[in-house]
């Protein structure tokens, strides 16, 4: 799950991170409040969306004066903000955050991740700050650094002091680096973080090492103890169809072809997109209906799928083994009558009670195009709605 | 033969009583799987369908039925301490069905798991099956077929695919392996393909990754320097967008790592025989025996 900006600071400062002083606002009234607020004579106006290169875009602005506050936030607010991570359409800003300004001395990176092939938590620090760190890591994998976290002992002191010299800090400056990142440890495994990017992380002149963007992502496995960073989510940022979805307990990811696919297993459902792709038809969507569906899940789907307007067919693709493939054909049939389904659909069942799931959907005098294989279904189907 | 479970393996059921764990181990019973005790605490002096003896721990089990591997159907949240449990008892496989566990508790136990003789295969997965023999997991037991072909796979659904068209093509299988989806689990690649290529009833191996992590590439190399059998394979997930995480919370494009592309090229260059579509991957492995 992605949180805003903001929200990622808030943690961090719970947990003795240091973060500039801010305010977040959702109208230009409450921009010009919380500068007033925050006093001094600089300020940074930061749109606040859920995507990465907000500064690229346009949605990250300095303001010198209380008017230059209000005509920056009401420009940045209801923008539609277009960043390399939006896609083309963008993303509507929605809140700002008024941040303080902070005297930079140097820029630099710092990311924590869980490093798969190590299976730790790994800390990634780099001089390069405010680049994207996959360019850094393309370019000259040697500029940055690692420490990788061995679970039982937490991030050691002097793990943190490698990664500080590293990046050719000095006397103060190493001591605060050492606390920040073991504060930044804390935050990461208490509140199961997936990801904590902290790009720029700043020396000031004084010293002080300060988070001035916060990018953190958390565990939507463990979301279940996580109630706090539960509350941060931000429906606005999230795609309305995933979230129906996710009401369900489906997973369903927005494409952007044309053909619709209910699969059962996440390797499966990636499959039958790739096989359609190979017979030249486009996935409109990614969709797991998992181990356990019900009619009521598969209606869902289909009504999920079918909402999307670029959809011109769909392909049923399932191989029962918890799924039983009667329950899969009632929900389709049930679903169709429901929904007076006008687009083709093609249907491939296999494995468990599969005779009786083809009974089913042979026996409902519906337009199903029933399919024996998964190539068979996915030639069907991108035939059915190429037009021909 | 086959590799880790057969028919002298004494199975013990972690989350016994619950729906899913009660369903699926009438459905390993069935199927002739020797399960010897299941675990539940707090319901210890059960008995399980008439016969199977119920315990509140996993070292009493072991110590009055002598199960050597455990098959884990508990809740996410409680799963992490299962699978500890499990390797407190010194169990010699562990097969973690469950799926939804917090990654950083899978750190915790895979730093426990380095220490240990115990082995971990998933979590987040179908489980281990060598046909005739033994079933442990989730998997539908009827499509299987016994024979002489290794299966190694990270998803579940996509497995029973393969396993459908080897078996379809006359092809059986001596074990398949379903490491799971998770970004970490016990039990990678490289540790299959090596069990596989050591069993002397093993004649070729299909192996099936997905986007996502560098596994597969780390499997192609191991392949190339070590593997004295033939290896099919596919990868799913050519057509996924990078950074969307499809569906498994290790099937994900990030910092452009983990590509289909990528690991493709990998695996051809390690003679590995890669099917263009999922639906070739049954004739891709033909093709080599």
């Amino acid at each position: 799950m992605k949180i805003h900006e903001y929200q990622g600071k808030e943690i961090l400062k719970a947990y003795g991170v240091p973060v500039p002083r801010g305010q977040v606002a959702f109208t230009a009234d409450e921009a010009v409040a919380a500068a007033e607020a925050l006093g001094g004579s600089i300020w940074v106006v930061k749109a606040q969306i859920h995507a990465g290169g907000r500064g690229k875009g346009g949605g990250v602005k300095l303001a010198r004066s209380i008017d230059e506050v209000r005509s920056l936030a009401d420009e940045i607010l209801g923008m539609q903000l277009i960043t390399h991570q939006t896609g083309a359409e963008g993303q509507t800003v929605r809140r700002v955050y008024i941040e303080e300004g902070v005297d930079i001395a140097r820029e630099l990176y710092l990311g924590v991740i869980l490093d798969r092939e190590q299976s730790r938590v790994c800390f990634m620090a780099s001089s390069e700050g405010g680049m994207e760190i996959e360019e850094v890591a393309a370019r000259d994998p040697d500029a940055i650094k690692k420490e990788w976290v061995d679970p039982k002992v937490g991030l050691a002191d002097y793990q943190a002091r490698n990664l500080a010299f590293a990046l050719g800090l000095e006397g103060k400056a190493v001591r605060n680096a050492t606390k920040f990142m073991k504060a930044l440890y804390r935050a990461y495994t208490e509140k199961d973080a997936s990801l904590a990017e902290i790009n720029p992380l700043v020396i000031t002149g004084k010293g002080e090492v300060i988070a001035l963007d916060a990018k953190i992502n958390f565990d939507g496995n463990a979301l279940y103890r996580q109630k706090d960073v539960l509350a941060y989510r931000d429906l606005d940022e999230e795609d309305p169809k995933e979230i129906e979805a996710s009401k369900f307990d489906l997973n369903y990811i927005s494409l952007d072809g044309t053909i619709g696919c209910m699969v059962n297993g996440a390797g499966l459902a990636m499959a039958t997109m790739d096989t359609i792709k190979h017979y030249g038809g486009d996935p409109a969507n990614f969709l797991d209906v998992g181990g356990g569906a019900t009619t009521e899940k598969v209606t869902a789907g289909f009504k999920i799928i079918l909402s999307d307007p670029n959809v011109k067919g769909i392909f049923v693709n399932i191989f029962g083994g918890i799924m039983k493939c009667d329950i899969i054909a009632n929900g389709v049939v049930a679903a169709a009558r429901e929904l007076g389904l006008e687009v083709p659909v093609v249907v491939r069942l296999a494995g468990t009670n599969v005779e009786l799931g083809k009974k089913i959907l042979a026996e409902s005098g519906l337009k199903l195009t029933a399919a024996d294989n998964m190539a068979d279904g996915a030639q069907a189907i991108v035939r059915l709605t190429s037009g021909e | 033969m086959a590799i880790w479970v057969d028919e002298n393996t004494k199975l013990l059921c972690q989350g016994i009583t619950g729906s899913t764990g009660s369903f699926h181990c009438k459905q390993m019973m069935a199927y002739g799987t020797k399960l010897v005790a299941g675990v539940t605490p707090g319901k210890g002096g059960q008995t399980f369908e008439g016969s199977v003896p119920v315990f509140n721990t996993v070292k009493q089990a072991v110590a009055e039925t002598g199960a050597n591997a455990s098959v884990i159907y508990v809740p996410p949240p409680f799963a992490a301490d299962a699978i500890l449990e499990a390797v407190a008892a010194g169990v010699e496989l562990i097969i973690a069905i469950t799926e939804g566990i917090p990654v950083l508790d899978m750190v915790k136990v895979k730093a426990v798991l380095q220490d240990s003789d115990s082995r971990l295969v998933g979590p987040n997965c179908p489980g281990v099956i060598s046909p005739g023999k033994c079933k442990i997991g989730i998997m539908p037991g009827h499509i299987h077929l016994p024979g002489r072909v290794g299966v190694v796979s990270r998803s579940g659904t996509l497995t029973y695919e393969a396993v459908g068209q080897l078996t379809a093509l006359g092809i059986g299988q001596s074990t398949c392996v379903g490491i799971g989806g998770d970004p970490v689990n016990g039990t990678n690649f490289i540790d299959v393909l090596e069990a596989f290529n050591e069993d002397p009833d093993t004649d070729a191996v299909i192996m099936i990754g997905e986007i996502g992590g560098t596994a597969e590439e780390q499997a192609a190399a191991w392949v190339k320097a070590n593997m004295k059998k033939p290896v099919a394979g596919f990868i799913a997930g050519t057509t996924a967008p990078p950074g969307r995480r499809m569906g498994h919370a290790g099937a994900i494009i990030s910092g452009g790592k983990g590509t289909a592309a990528d690991k493709i090229a990998a695996m051809e260059a390690a003679g590995i025989k890669v099917a263009a579509t999922p639906a070739e991957m049954g004739s891709a492995l033909a093709s080599l025996l």
